[in-house]
């Protein structure tokens, strides 16, 4: 054990030196199939080799970083430094959808999509300010872990495991999916089998190693996504405006948008009132609903457990802190690039393809027609023969006329921007690293929830170490094929509830949180009474006004849409909490001295009874 | 430790939890609903009401996170609070 704590020392202080190293090798990788693109290489191949490669080192990781102490196994031995532990949090919250999504929502809603950018981002103030640093303090495993001691025991600790798979398991089967589609794409396997691919890749980042190898499997996959999302657009600027910083170039895209828009009218190729212009604000939501959907997209990032357990791994309080600056740093460099790439994208299709006759269409048009991501005329855009034949007696492509999918807004730029394959398989490989380590985090939120909370916690209490590791491994072992049957058998109905995971934890998890670290007053039976009414307020609402099978499509109440039911939970969660807390008698000293021990950065942990060092 | 210093050193950090709330409100929400006048301003084709939520106030996000991490170290060590180094 000497040995391996030594060896584990060595490593962090020499972990510029390794993903250097790593990063210069992935460059060399890039660089080699680019090479071998010249010469003559099959795409399928490259993308074969793209996904292959990239795998094989995060499962190499993630074997390096085997271990059989539980403290490694749950924290990562709480030894990642801030900046790393930043960078790691940052591929655990960055999505597929984020990725491959984002930039398309942008492109399709405008301002109004800024919502979630800015709910996206906004919410880490809070995670700084009010809840990480403590949660770190108390030295909790889990979420549910920290509620248990804080609230009394076992009920406040179900309640939060209830939150927590509510919150985590339809999200991770949407990430599954994401890993499904991106290996059909470039490995050209059925998608089912991709998705059982994928999921072996999760598994071997997850299982031997638990947070330790998903910590260090996250930084890597956190570098080649955040190079995959920057260099097209890059290009594409560099391209357009002549200097390749689209961030503070897409500016120019921007005008050269809204004075398209206004000719297009003027040009007959849309009809006064259907154009949606990229700058203006409310053109699909109401102010009401924009706000509400960035507060509550804020308040579920600082509630959600796969996030805060990120925190849970650093050396110090002041380490969390700080980390939590890294990681929106990170996350700050993908969603800063977005609104450029749906900028750059929207220019393009003004300028190159509304309004230009049929066989004038550029050829990315057709590749992503031919996958049924680009429509004209109501039909995918195969071929010029399909799009006349849809488009019979049109000679020009109007505003109307055409539609493209959300994720094919960065898969189509490389394209557009002329590039050749090897960056498209780049982009691959960036939305596959995205979509594993955010499913990484999530198995692992959701198993240890359920190895450590349900299985150590309320069920086995004297089970030793080892048992406690093999549990821990076969649960996640059986939700991640749970998650992969979900995902190739469930109807695609279920990915809508992914929306739903933001408000859920927002009111079921929040006001408890908040309330147990800066309000020494809130008692056990306020808290339980607080979460149950919080939580169900939301899932009544989001169930009420769902579109058949999942709710009963009910008008909303005060016109608040479904994915901002949170706004009514919070409310009433935060006062059932505090009403109750007032009716029932105080907390003891006791609990107290501990809420007191948890402000306070001094000292030892707080829970397994400090012990955790002898571990 | 004396409790009068840990109530100083936790007033403290209350007042400066409440003052990075306030700007993440600012940040958050107020500013938003100026967006259209802010947008009559244009810089570099940026319209500000439009720049502000797709960058500005990220960037402040950013910044204000840092910033608090120091300063909470700050009130921390003031006190005697802090963690060892």
């Amino acid at each position: 054990m000497a040995t391996q704590q030594g060896g584990g020392s060595d490593f962090i202080n020499n972990l510029g030196k390794i993903y250097g190293l790593y990063t210069g090798g992935f460059a060399a990788f890039v660089i080699l199939l680019a090479l071998l693109e010249q010469v003559g290489v099959p795409d399928q191949y490259l993308g074969f080799m793209f996904v292959g490669f990239t795998i094989v080192v995060y499962a190499m990781i993630g074997i390096l970083s085997r271990t059989m102490q539980v403290s490694e196994y749950y924290v990562a031995g709480r030894t990642v430094p801030a900046f790393y532990n930043g960078m790691a949090t940052a591929a655990d919250w960055m999505s597929g959808a984020s990725f491959l999504a984002m930039a398309g929502t942008l492109y399709l809603l405008g301002y109004d999509g800024l919502a979630f950018v800015l709910g996206w981002t906004g919410g880490y103030v809070l995670v700084a300010v009010l809840i990480a640093p403590y949660l770190r303090k108390f030295g909790a495993y889990t979420v549910p872990d920290f509620l248990a001691a804080r609230f009394g025991g076992n009920l406040a600790r179900f309640l939060g495991i209830i939150v927590l798979l509510a919150a985590s398991f339809t999200y991770v089967v949407a990430q599954i999916r994401g890993t499904g589609l991106i290996a059909e794409r470039f490995l050209g396997i059925p998608y089912d089998i991709g998705v059982f691919v994928g999921i072996a890749g999760i598994l071997l980042c997850s299982m031997l190693g638990g947070m330790r190898a998903v910590t260090w499997t996250q930084v890597a996959q956190y570098i080649v996504l955040i190079v995959a999302y920057l260099l097209p657009v890059v290009i594409m600027s560099a391209q357009r405006t002549g200097v390749p910083i689209p961030q503070l170039m897409y500016g120019e895209a921007l005008q050269a948008i809204t004075s398209l828009e206004q000719s297009m009218v003027a040009n007959g190729l849309a009809e006064a009132g259907t154009v949606k212009e990229h700058l203006q604000p409310y053109q699909t939501y109401d102010p009401v609903n924009f706000f509400a959907l960035i507060f509550c997209l804020m308040i579920g990032t600082a509630s959600l457990p796969h996030v805060l357990m990120r925190y849970f791994t650093t050396p110090s309080v002041r380490e969390a802190r700080r980390s939590v600056g890294w990681s929106l740093l990170f996350i700050f460099i993908l969603y800063f690039t977005a609104p450029a790439y749906a900028a750059f994208g929207k220019w393009e299709v003004y300028e190159n393809v509304i309004g230009k006759g049929l066989a004038d269409l550029p050829e990315w048009v057709y590749i992503w027609g031919s996958a049924g991501k680009v429509k004209i005329c109501g039909a995918a855009a195969a071929s010029l023969e399909a799009v006349q034949q849809a488009c019979a007696g049109k000679e020009v492509v109007g505003l109307a006329d055409f539609s493209i999918a959300k994720d094919v807004v960065v898969m189509a730029t490389p394209e557009i921007a002329g590039l050749p394959f090897v960056i498209t398989g780049l982009v691959g490989a960036g939305g596959l690293a995205a979509a594993l380590s955010t499913a990484d985090g999530l198995l692992l939120a959701m198993a240890n929830a359920l190895s450590h909370d349900i299985y150590y916690k309320m069920l086995d209490p004297n089970a030793p170490t080892g048992r406690r590791l093999v549990m821990a491994r076969i649960i996640l072992f059986g939700v991640a094929i749970l998650g992969a049957f979900t995902a190739t058998l469930a109807p695609p109905d279920i990915l809508k509830l992914v929306a739903w995971a933001f408000s859920l934890a927002a009111a079921g998890n929040f006001p408890a949180l908040c309330l147990g670290i800066w309000w020494k007053r809130c008692t056990t039976q306020g808290a339980i009474a607080g979460m149950i009414a919080g939580f169900g307020v939301t899932l009544a609402y989001l169930i009420y006004t769902a579109a058949p099978p999942l709710g009963f499509a009910n008008p909303p109440i005060f016109g608040i849409a479904n994915i901002s039911a949170g706004i009514f939970g919070l409310p009433v969660g935060f006062i059932v909490m505090i009403l109750v807390s007032k009716m029932t008698p105080e907390p003891s000293a006791e609990m107290q001295k501990l809420v007191d021990d948890v402000r306070r950065p001094k000292g030892e942990v707080i829970a397994h009874g400090g012990a955790e060092a002898k571990q | 430790m004396a409790d009068a210093n840990e109530e100083a050193w936790w007033a403290k950090t209350k007042g400066l939890m409440y003052i990075c709330l306030a700007i993440w409100a600012v940040f958050g929400y107020i500013i938003h609903l100026f967006v259209g006048p802010l947008n009559n301003i244009v810089i570099f084709g940026f319209p500000l009401g439009f720049y502000m939520a797709a960058q500005g106030s990220l960037i402040v996000f950013v910044v204000l996170i840092f910033l608090y991490s120091y300063r909470q170290d700050a009130i921390d060590r003031a006190h005697g609070v802090a963690e060892e180094d």
